[in-house]
């Protein structure tokens, strides 16, 4: 029994972990919600470059002309962050005029302007998008394998998502529709991270027919270990030099990252584990099932 | 043994061929090549950028009002096409989204509004009487042009030439309200409203509007000849990517893409060795056929796509690993090295199988209920995990099948040790 990781058989201690994080990020969102960006909320942003130093106090004036509440941010010396609940069209280029007026070599480096009504849908659909994306999965997985995988695979994804979620909570970052396609890529992935593990059980109970669950998926874990760490190694090997190279993507990178990341993590960790309890409390129904009859 | 001998001469033959044909692309698709007098461009010049990759407005539309049918609808995106064409920018798009929003994306432009007073207003022209009755309409319109009027004070006017229904109505209205005001409005906005001199016959009208500009008027003469859409539109979402934004992110992302793959091709060979570089060519082949596939597809490549792109990099590498993970178990529980690669081939399929078809899941759900950028992820998704699974299957199979025929597997400075897991390890009974 030399060489086998008792990952499974530690389960307490990844559990507990997860628990951790988890918690505190439902905490963080209970009691000061979650940030959310521009298309899921509507409204307006303006990002200005003007080309000099400036006064940030003389743009702000520049703005109060066209919006009573609006935010302002002071970016890298040069640039302007603008933000404000929906104006119309004829007001940002009013705004955009006025400041272009003052500051010669002023451009406009990125403008967006989104309706309430869109926000709302967006988000609404974006939930859809990651109901609909876990549930074919489950029935994907139900086939294919059984029951008790799927709902192993199910509890892991949910992990990578509430972590994901808890760690935007706590970091103050905005969620939009770039968050949301980063989740469901990290779901798509983890998943794929998690089948090869569940392949691998799925083979293995065929030789150890009798062993208990742990045992079955500790050695599976063990045999796809190197694999499961050289594949996200990969993956955040192409991910970092993005990370760090572009950095108007990282809106983007940022949470795929930390998804690959946990994701692998979970389908070693969760994944298994999960589908250990369940399997045991299945064979415990099923014993005592067998016995009353 | 000559046979055997005959296997490894051919087989080394037919590698060679494969490693050859296969630089060969690469090199036309990132170079280009002239043959003939045909020219194969590289993939940077075929290749359609998005607006986050250089800079522009995007404006979604929205049709105002409930049951939009398909004939209003399509009515509406081919009219929008046309006034953006005449925008002269290539690469534009007009494309429906969801069951009433048009998007317009129009790389280039960089001011908002010009795009959305020139393109995005319905254009619905109404002549209106003193009796509130409409006269005429845009349809009544054959052609508008703007002009300066110098009798009056320099001032731009739009001259209108009505057809032959439309002249007949005009007539009849400036005979019957001679000396009455007749208003005009362009969407709902009141023009002018001129008194009525003279009995007009020959269809000819000139709507001069107050302090306009040449530029406005010209907007204006253009919105009315294309055409009134049928509908009424609002912009609910406008955006403006800066053309520097846009410039700078492409070289940027090229540059980590290109640092990204090498490091990933270098990691395989120093973990998989002679199997690690069977993979750096397979996933150059593959590579060039997603690239191929954009070109062909006419894929707009977006930064949300170049992301996609880099994860499927990361998947196809995924399923020559999961191949090689197994073939080394294999080889570790004593089988040859051809049927190490023959098992180890099968072995790994389920698994790559299942896992990409639940990305390929992922995707279809992503690109049916995602808008936008989210979409065109989606698709690179898609394309980039079929893709993956055919040149890992295939290229990498043949490839490994060819190596080891050639004897080249039986050197264990080759094939590596390190990184082997014992199939056994952990069943014992």
């Amino acid at each position: 029994m030399s060489g086998i990781y008792k990952i499974v058989e530690k389960r307490k201690i990844w559990f507990t972990i997860s628990l951790i994080i988890i918690v505190i990020g439902i905490f963080t969102m209970a009691t000061k919600g979650l940030e959310y960006g521009l298309d899921f909320k509507g409204g307006t942003i303006i990002e200005i470059n003007l080309g000099t130093d400036f006064n940030k106090a003389d743009v702000d004036n520049i703005i109060k002309k066209y919006s009573s509440d609006f935010q302002s941010n002071k970016a890298n010396d040069k640039s302007i962050t603008i933000k404000a609940t929906s104006l119309t069209n004829n007001e940002v280029s009013g705004i955009i005029k006025n400041v272009k007026a003052k500051y010669k070599k002023s451009s406009v480096t990125n403008q967006e302007n989104i309706g309430a009504v869109i926000g709302k849908e967006t988000r609404v659909k974006a939930l859809e998008a990651l109901v609909i994306a876990i549930a074919a999965m489950f029935i994907y997985i139900g086939i294919r394998f059984e029951f008790s995988f799927g709902m192993a695979a199910i509890i892991s994804l949910v992990h990578n998502v509430l972590v994901m979620l808890s760690v935007y909570a706590v970091l103050r970052v905005s969620i939009d529709s770039n968050f949301i396609a980063a989740a469901l890529t990290v779901i798509g992935y983890s998943i794929h991270d998690t089948i090869v593990v569940f392949d691998r059980i799925r083979e293995n109970r065929k030789y150890m027919r009798r062993a208990d669950p742990i045992i079955v998926a500790d050695a599976s874990v063990t045999q796809t270990l190197a694999r499961s760490i050289n594949t996200v190694l990969t993956v955040v090997i192409t991910l970092t030099s993005v990370y760090v190279l572009v950095p108007s993507v990282r809106v983007f990178s940022e949470p795929i990252l930390i998804g690959v990341i946990t994701g692998c993590y979970s389908s070693i960790c969760i994944a298994s584990p999960s589908w250990v309890l369940i399997k045991r409390h299945m064979l415990k129904k099923g014993k005592k099932s067998r016995e009353v009859t | 043994m000559r046979s055997k001998a005959k296997t490894k001469v051919k087989s080394t033959i037919v590698f060679f061929l494969c490693v050859i044909l296969i630089g060969f692309l690469a090199y036309s698709g990132i170079y280009g090549i002239t043959f003939g007098g045909y020219k194969l461009k590289p993939f940077s010049e075929v290749i359609n950028r998005g607006l986050d990759l250089q800079g522009g407005v995007s404006v979604l539309e929205e049709i105002q009002g409930n049951n939009v049918d398909q004939k209003t609808m399509d009515r509406t995106v081919e009219l929008l096409s046309m006034r953006v064409n005449k925008l002269g920018v290539s690469e534009t798009v007009v494309a429906r989204e969801g069951q009433k929003r048009i998007r317009i994306d129009i790389p280039g432009k960089f001011d908002a509004k010009e795009v959305i007073d020139g393109v995005a207003k319905t254009g619905e022209l109404k002549f209106v009487g003193p009796d509130k009755k409409t006269i005429l309409t845009g349809k009544d319109v054959k052609d508008a042009t703007a002009s300066v009027d110098s009798t009056n004070g320099n001032q731009a006017v739009i001259n209108l030439e009505l057809n032959q229904q439309g002249a007949k109505k005009f007539s009849n209205a400036t005979q019957k309200f001679m000396g009455q005001t007749i208003a005009i409005y362009l969407d709902n906005e009141k023009l002018t409203e001129p008194r009525v001199d003279a009995h007009i016959t020959d269809g000819r009208a000139i709507i001069s509007g107050k302090n306009q500009t040449l530029k406005e008027a010209q907007r204006q003469a253009n919105l009315i000849k294309s055409g009134a859409l049928p509908v009424t539109v609002k912009p609910v979402q406008v955006k403006t990517i800066g053309a520097s934004l846009g410039s700078n992110v492409l070289p940027l992302s090229l540059l980590a893409g290109k640092i990204g793959i090498g490091l990933v091709m270098l990691f395989m060979i120093l973990y998989y060795r002679l199997p690690g570089l069977i993979a750096d060519i397979a996933l150059t082949l593959y590579v060039y056929l997603v690239l191929l596939a954009f070109a062909t597809v006419n894929v707009t490549l977006t930064l949300a796509g170049i992301a996609a792109f880099l994860l499927t990099v990361g998947m196809a590498v995924d399923a020559n690993i999961l191949i090689f993970e197994r073939t080394k178990e294999e080889l570790k529980s004593g089988r040859t090295v051809k049927a190490s690669v023959d098992a180890g081939f099968r072995r790994a399929m389920s698994s790559i199988l299942d896992s990409n078809i639940t990305s390929i899941i992922c995707g279809f759900v992503l690109y049916n209920v995602g808008t936008g950028s989210v979409k065109g992820f989606a698709l690179t998704l898609i394309i980039g995990v079929v893709l993956s699974m055919f040149t890992a299957v295939t290229v990498t199979r043949t490839l490994m099948k060819l190596v080891a025929n050639m004897g080249w597997f039986n050197n264990k400075k080759t094939i590596g040790t390190f990184g082997v897991h014992d199939f056994r390890k952990g069943l014992v009974k």
